[in-house]
């Protein structure tokens, strides 16, 4: 940070290569879309940036308490940003129980921005703080920079005489603290004040409120001389193109979409509301003019199964969920696996066994998407790495199981679900084609219909219901090998298994190999990472080499099968480090299936490694 | 019905016997269900390729394999789950569910009660043999109160589901009943099933002769059948009795039974598939006394009023907002509203 006094105006500017900033309030407090504004504004002027939206389960947990505080983080910076950050620099409390959840990830030095309103008497006792504190005014934030605003007033003041009630008046106050927040780190309002224009657009006495505020909080900082500093943090160096602000739900959504498109497929979710995977069924149902046909069934298990019916006729068939719904979608996976159908599972994994950390992200799904079925049914699976990585992932969950006929299951999790980072999206012509083949007369030498019999990657034709001279039966009992008709036959039993997982061993030659991602690949360490680790490793073994330490990782998003060449790549180093936001799952895998002594890095929290973490586990492992 | 084609196809019950050696107990009820089925479906008139049979697990449920049209044996309970999938993605197809009592009011319970609600236009053929027959013999959730079974050897304290009751407690916009030993009634049933739009429930009493004989015997046996059932017909009144010397008339919402040579006919309830109050009464003929009296078993339609169907819906809303939007480039939804460039 280089510091600089600002002669002409009484503030200090320190300029910064990142920052994180922490907004943190109530539930009803608006955090979320206040630092999804700040974010938006921030990937417009090129900063390279990561989000992590963190809320309670409870739509509305009672006012003023520690269950009720819902935070909002962002990095940003002028480098390459991986992850929403360990700790924050700046932190907005809206009330005492926001302080109190968020000061212990707070830098030493901090920037607090803490609403008066919200530390009186009454939210001092809701957030349980002793009787005698008072954090304002005693000694015990001393050690931070502390902003006493009081944006409830200041709001109420700047609306005045609108005409505008109480609770409208009250539910302006997060404009106050991001036009507040603008001004700190030298960003313009304008992109705010065109989203407020459109989403009011119909209501324009709700959005000259909401700008009046906004532009309140930007003065309050111009202004006020007990503000007296700002921050700049300058565009990151990114590749040149075209950019979007995404989250992970969302890519997921349009990576679909996009599979839909390319292979011509109409796109069909049965799908049933859960935590934190409903927002791709919210996304997915505002594409009706494009054919989308979205079905909120009556249950996890109808959802699948109408996604299966789906299928079966000639559709592209998805179904998402979350652990609990994975749950009870098994014995239809399993159906669809007998039946060799394409069929798509995503699981935006959360915080388990049961109902377990609803809104809290984990990777604990892994072995129950490879083994959760019963019988040895084996089928793909892929893992998303970040929010953007999503949508590729989504799009290769349905090319693989269009042209293999297998139900894939695509694992994400709540961190990059919700989280979200700028995208250089890809236009149309850059997707891979998806190749999509129905079976249009019999395919036996002799004019009969043979619904298994396979081509070269193992794989058994798709037959539309409606295709004349095609009727034939198909189901969950075991099928005989190239006829599909029932068999009970002990051999032909057999033989389907190994045919049924030599198919999916096959999807190896058709998904790319592995290659490390930082780093050689010959080393002393390689972090081997899944899905939404692939943040903290990255920057961690980044730092960790600068620092000169002979690390590398490579990250997985192939899982079932594995990369043709993991096995090989695996000897390329002397440890091999795997850091789960689980008990060690992709761990069992590689040890068993490689037969290396793989160290595993465990974190079941509920919440993302954090860099300095995986840094320090990295170094503990090279100085032993 | 779906999909009628313009010229008329001539197939006859052959063309949808498949291959496959029929492996029901000898004398099952599931044959007499099979040869009707097999018999009206050349009158339907749908081409075979779009005739769909989706099935669950049960005795019932090896259906699928002998019919020569598209079909699925799926899991237990499912079907109306999977069958609602492919009605939605393809509306043009005709989709039939071929289920029992286990599979639909027990483990299949939700997707039958949301399969009447949301109305889709299929058809729902329930086998009722009032017994887990494929498991060999446990009470099932019509067996009667008091059933002896290997699971309820003391009898069963379960109170059974009416199915009519349950299907217009959910909304069913066609609720009938049948039974296998009546071949020309259920071939009459079974067509109007097929012909009505919406989700046509068809309750099949189904003799299991292994594991719950002559369940419904006295429904079809000479001696009993005229005065334990009544068969209905639109328009005309509610007359059973060996020599249809009774009649039923309704007193309020009361129905009473009443001997035609003293009241005559002119009061009688007059059947009328449309009207849902009787309907629910009819449902109700079952094991609720009316005036300490037991009333005839009702077959045939007893209720038919179409809606709009879900599939039919699903697709206008597409195509209307479809026509007023416009399908978005691919381009665009990948773009999104709010881009910016990095030089
Ligand atoms: S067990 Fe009963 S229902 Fe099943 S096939 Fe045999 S007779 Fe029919």
């Amino acid at each position: 940070m280089t510091n600089e006094v600002n002669l002409n105006n009484t503030y200090t500017e320190i300029e910064a290569e990142s920052m994180v900033v922490r907004f943190s309030g109530d539930s009803g407090d608006g955090m979320q879309l206040t630092g999804m504004q700040f974010t938006d504004t921030a990937a417009f002027l090129g900063n390279d940036l990561s989000t992590f939206p963190d809320y309670p389960s409870e739509i509305r947990a009672p006012i003023g308490t520690v269950a009720g505080v819902s935070g909002f983080q962002v990095h940003f910076g002028s480098k390459e940003i991986y992850t929403p950050g360990d700790e924050f620099d700046v932190m907005v409390a809206m009330n005492a129980a926001a302080l109190k959840v968020d000061l212990p990830r707070l830098k030493k030095g901090g920037v607090i921005i803490a609403n008066i309103s919200g530390f009186d008497k009454k939210n001092l006792g809701l957030a349980k703080y002793p009787e005698t504190a008072d954090p304002l005014e005693d000694l015990t934030l001393d050690n931070y920079i502390l902003h006493k605003v009081d944006i409830t007033k200041n709001t109420k003041e700047c609306l005045a005489g609108t005409g505008l009630g109480t609770k409208e008046i009250e539910r302006s106050k997060n404009m106050f603290v991001l036009g507040l927040l603008f001004w700190t780190f030298e960003k313009p309002l304008d992109h705010t004040i065109k989203f407020i224009e459109e989403k009011f657009a119909k209501k324009p006495e709700i959005a000259d409120a909401n700008i009046k505020t906004l532009k309140a909080g930007w003065n309050y900082g111009e202004n006020t001389e007990i503000f007296n500093i700002r921050f700049k943090v300058t565009a990151a160096k990114q590749p040149s193109g075209v950019y979007r602000n995404i989250t992970g739900n969302h890519a997921t959504a349009i990576g679909l979409i996009a599979a839909s498109d390319k292979s011509g497929l109409p796109l069909f979710l049965g799908s049933y509301p859960i935590t934190p995977a409903t927002d791709i069924l919210h996304e997915l149902s505002k594409y009706k003019a494009n054919g989308v046909k979205t079905f909120q069934a009556e249950d996890e298990i109808a959802g699948v199964c109408s996604a299966i019916g789906a299928s079966y006729t000639g559709q592209l068939a998805i179904t998402t969920t979350s652990g609990p719904g994975l749950a009870l979608k098994t014995e239809a996976i399993g159906l669809a696996t007998m039946l060799e159908i394409p069929l798509v599972i995503v699981n935006v994994q959360r915080g388990g066994p049961s109902t377990g950390l609803p809104t809290k992200t984990e990777q604990a799904d892994l072995l129950m998407a490879m083994h959760g079925r019963h019988g040895e049914a084996p089928l793909a699976v892929l893992a998303a790495t970040s929010p953007s990585d999503c949508f590729s992932m989504a799009y290769e969950a349905c090319r693989i199981a269009v042209e293999h006929m297998t139900p894939v299951i695509l694992l994400t999790d709540g961190y990059i679900a919700n989280g979200s980072e700028p995208w250089r999206f890809p236009i149309e012509d850059d997707l891979k084609p998806i190749s999509v083949e129905f079976l249009g007369k019999p395919n036996g030498e002799n004019g009969e219909i043979l619904p298994y019999k396979r081509n070269e990657k193992l794989v058994r034709p798709w037959i539309k219901p409606g295709t004349k001279g095609l009727e034939h039966r198909i189901g969950g009992l075991e099928k005989q090998d190239i006829t599909g008709n029932v068999s009970y036959d002990p051999l032909n039993h057999e033989t389907m298994v190994h045919l049924r997982a030599e198919k999916i061993n096959k999807i190896a030659d058709y998904i790319p190999e592995l290659k490390p991602d930082t780093g050689n690949d010959k080393a002393k360490l390689l972090v081997l990472g899944w899905g939404s680790t692939y943040g903290a490793i990255k920057t961690a073994v980044r730092e960790a080499i600068a620092e000169g330490y002979d690390v590398a990782n490579a990250h997985l998003r192939y899982i079932n099968p594995f990369p043709k060449n993991l096995g090989e790549l695996l000897k390329g180093y002397d440890k091999v480090l795997i850091p789960e936001m689980n008990s060690g799952q992709l761990l069992q895998l590689i040890r068993a299936k490689y037969l290396i002594d793989a160290t595993g890095f465990s974190k079941v929290q509920g919440m993302p490694f954090t860099t300095t973490e995986m840094k320090a586990k990295i170094v503990e492992l090279l100085n032993q | 019905m779906e999909t009628v084609l313009e010229n008329e196809i001539k197939l006859t019950s052959k063309d949808f016997a498949t291959d496959q050696d029929v492996k029901w107990c000898p004398g099952c009820g599931d044959y007499s269900i099979l040869k009707q089925a097999q018999t009206i479906f050349p009158e339907l008139g749908v081409p075979k390729e779009n005739l769909v049979f989706i099935s669950g697990i049960g005795c019932s449920s090896r259906f699928t394999y002998y019919m020569d049209t598209y079909g699925m044996h799926s899991i237990h309970g499912r079907a109306a789950a999977i069958a609602s999938g492919v009605k939605a993605a393809n509306p043009d197809l005709s989709v039939w569910i071929v289920s029992g009592d286990g599979d639909s009011f027990s483990i299949g319970g939700n997707h039958f009660i949301h399969a009447m609600r949301k109305n889709f236009n299929f058809n729902y053929l329930v086998f009722n043999n009032q017994i887990y027959s494929l498991t060999k013999g446990q009470y099932s959730p019509t067996s009667e109160k008091g059933k002896v079974t290997k699971t309820t050897p003391f009898g069963s304290i379960e109170e059974p589901f009416n199915p009519s009751e349950l299907a217009l407690g959910a909304k069913a916009s066609f609720v009938s009943r049948t039974l296998d030993r009546d071949p020309k009634h259920m071939q009459m049933v079974l067509k109007r099933a097929g012909e009505f739009k919406g989700t046509s429930f068809v309750e099949i009493y189904q003799n299991c002769p292994v594991f719950n004989d002559a369940a419904f015997f006295a429904f079809s046996d000479k001696e009993t059948k005229k005065e334990e059932a009544v068969f209905l017909e639109h328009g005309k009144p509610l007359i059973f009795g060996h020599n249809d010397e009774k009649g039923i008339k309704l007193d309020g919402l009361t129905p009473v039974i009443v001997n035609i040579a003293e009241n005559g006919l002119s009061d009688l309830w007059i059947h009328d598939e449309k009207d849902k109050t009787k309907a629910n009464l009819l449902s109700r003929f079952f094991d609720t006394t009316f005036n300490g009296e037991d009333l005839p078993r009702p077959f045939g339609i007893l209720y038919a009023d179409e809606r709009p169907v879900y599939d039919e819906g699903m697709t206008m809303q597409i195509e209307e907002i479809r026509s007023r939007k416009g399908r978005m480039p691919l381009n665009k939804i990948l773009s999104g509203d709010n881009t910016w460039i990095i030089a």
